[in-house]
């Protein structure tokens, strides 16, 4: 068994932050991702607002946070997954498909994963006819009917993008009001091309190979109906990744890690940062602040609190 | 647009085929460097240096590149909406084809299903 200072589950900008400061700190340190080494930032075109730095590619920026990383001496291993793990001793012990590792102290910064509707109908139509990602895939459906799903900011900006390819863009939405800012909804409700469902969610997916239609639900009445389209976009916001965990550390009701101002979580020596743990703002500057405090709250526990600083 | 990874990248419908016709086992990731691109092309970098996949041959190629259509217009493919358009070629045939994100364990889940070591 390979034996760290500390692991960091996810290598996202969370992770890998707080991997920079921890190996600049003479700690010996293991990153591992169950996917590709940066997480969400790498489905994000274009970062405009992050200080210091010119608009460039979340692909650009995680690889930046990963080179950075490295180049501090941190191992940094992507699609890894997690076969067990033991968080509870002084020793922590994570099992990978990769081998078997240890450290004094653990970050848990796993982010999050896009929110999927969960119909069985869904998994069936990804690729042909569903879709994430409209930058990546709105020219499939050039003059096509589409729905997006979903009400807030996400959901209202893609549906306007979407426009610029397909017929006629259908926005589905559980509820009354949307949750978007007030321009992403009046630049929505000006768009001719699109039109809007409240109220409403969807029931199936429909379809042979492809994707042909949608079967709907009005929460108002409890009717239903068949919309004909041949794409649907869905962008009803992120859910925690902390499933794997959800024995070990403390969570909130919307599946979130609970921790202190440190980062701590509720087990000596794992901390959490970055979208995972229970916060208002997602964003990455906010988890590349998370990534910090957690490898300071680290380094606290490890070696005592900096003198300095007391 | 070029593809910015480090697998070899295929460049015409020739070396396509040429490249099937003559290895057993291929597998094209056919895309752009996009949110749903970038995490299949990192597990193939992955598997390209492994032991465990090692008779496999690894590629990608530009999906805008005009020489491309030797895959978006494949029958396997016909039905696809949305990148990247993985193919997995056994002794010159397709055996397989995905559509959009793939994790790792749904690639070598393939792999495994496919290609015989």
């Amino acid at each position: 068994m390979k034996k760290y200072d500390v692991i960091i589950l996810g290598a996202g900008p969370a992770g890998l932050t707080a991997g920079i400061y921890l190996s600049r700190a003479r700690q010996s340190v293991l990153i591992l991702d169950k996917g590709t080494v940066g997480g969400q930032v790498i489905l994000t075109h274009a970062v405009a607002n992050y200080p210091g730095l010119p608009e460039l590619s979340g692909y650009k920026l995680a690889s930046e946070m990963k080179k950075q990383a490295a180049d501090f001496g941190c191992d940094i291993l992507g699609n890894t997954s997690i076969k067990d793990f033991n968080f509870k001793g002084e020793e922590k012990v994570v099992i990978t498909d990769s081998g078997e590792y240890s450290s004094r102290a653990v970050i848990l910064a796993v982010g999050g994963q896009p929110r999927k509707l969960g119909l069985e109908s869904e998994e069936k139509f990804q690729g042909r006819g569903i879709s994430y990602c409209a930058t990546c895939d709105g020219d499939f459906f050039t003059d096509q009917d589409i729905v997006v799903v979903g009400g807030g900011n996400s959901a209202l900006e893609e549906a306007v993008s979407l426009t610029t390819y397909a017929r006629s863009v259908t926005i589905i939405h559980q509820f009354d009001h949307f949750q978007g800012y007030p321009h992403a909804i009046k630049a929505a409700g000006d768009n001719p091309k699109i039109r809007f469902m409240m109220e409403s969610e969807i029931l199936e997916f429909t379809g042979d190979t492809d994707l042909t239609g949608v079967r709907i639900l009005n929460k108002r009445d409890g009717s239903e109906q068949q919309l004909a389209v041949t794409g649907a976009f869905i962008f009803i916001g992120y859910q925690p990744g902390s499933k794997l965990f959800e024995n070990c550390v403390r969570l909130n009701q919307r599946g979130e890690i609970l921790v202190d101002e440190m980062m701590a979580t509720d087990v000596p020596g794992v901390f959490a940062a970055g979208d995972v743990r229970q916060k208002k703002f997602r964003q990455i500057t906010t988890a590349v602040s998370d990534g910090t405090t957690a490898a300071l709250g680290v380094m606290d526990y490890l070696v005592g609190p900096d003198p300095d600083k007391e | 647009m070029t593809l910015d990874t480090n697998l070899n990248h295929v460049k015409t419908e020739a070396e396509l085929k040429d490249l099937i016709n003559n290895n057993e086992s291929v597998m094209v990731c056919c895309g752009r460097m996009g949110p749903m691109c970038l995490p299949v092309y990192d597990v193939m970098e992955q598997l390209e240096g492994s032991d465990e996949y090692g008779h496999v041959v690894f590629r990608d190629m530009l999906f805008d590149n005009p020489e491309a259509a030797a895959i978006r217009d494949l029958p396997e493919c016909s039905s696809f909406r949305g990148l990247p358009f993985t193919v997995y070629y056994r002794n010159g045939k397709v055996v397989k084809a995905t559509s959009s994100i793939q994790n790792k364990d749904q690639v070598t889940g393939i792999l495994d299903e496919v290609f015989e070591k």
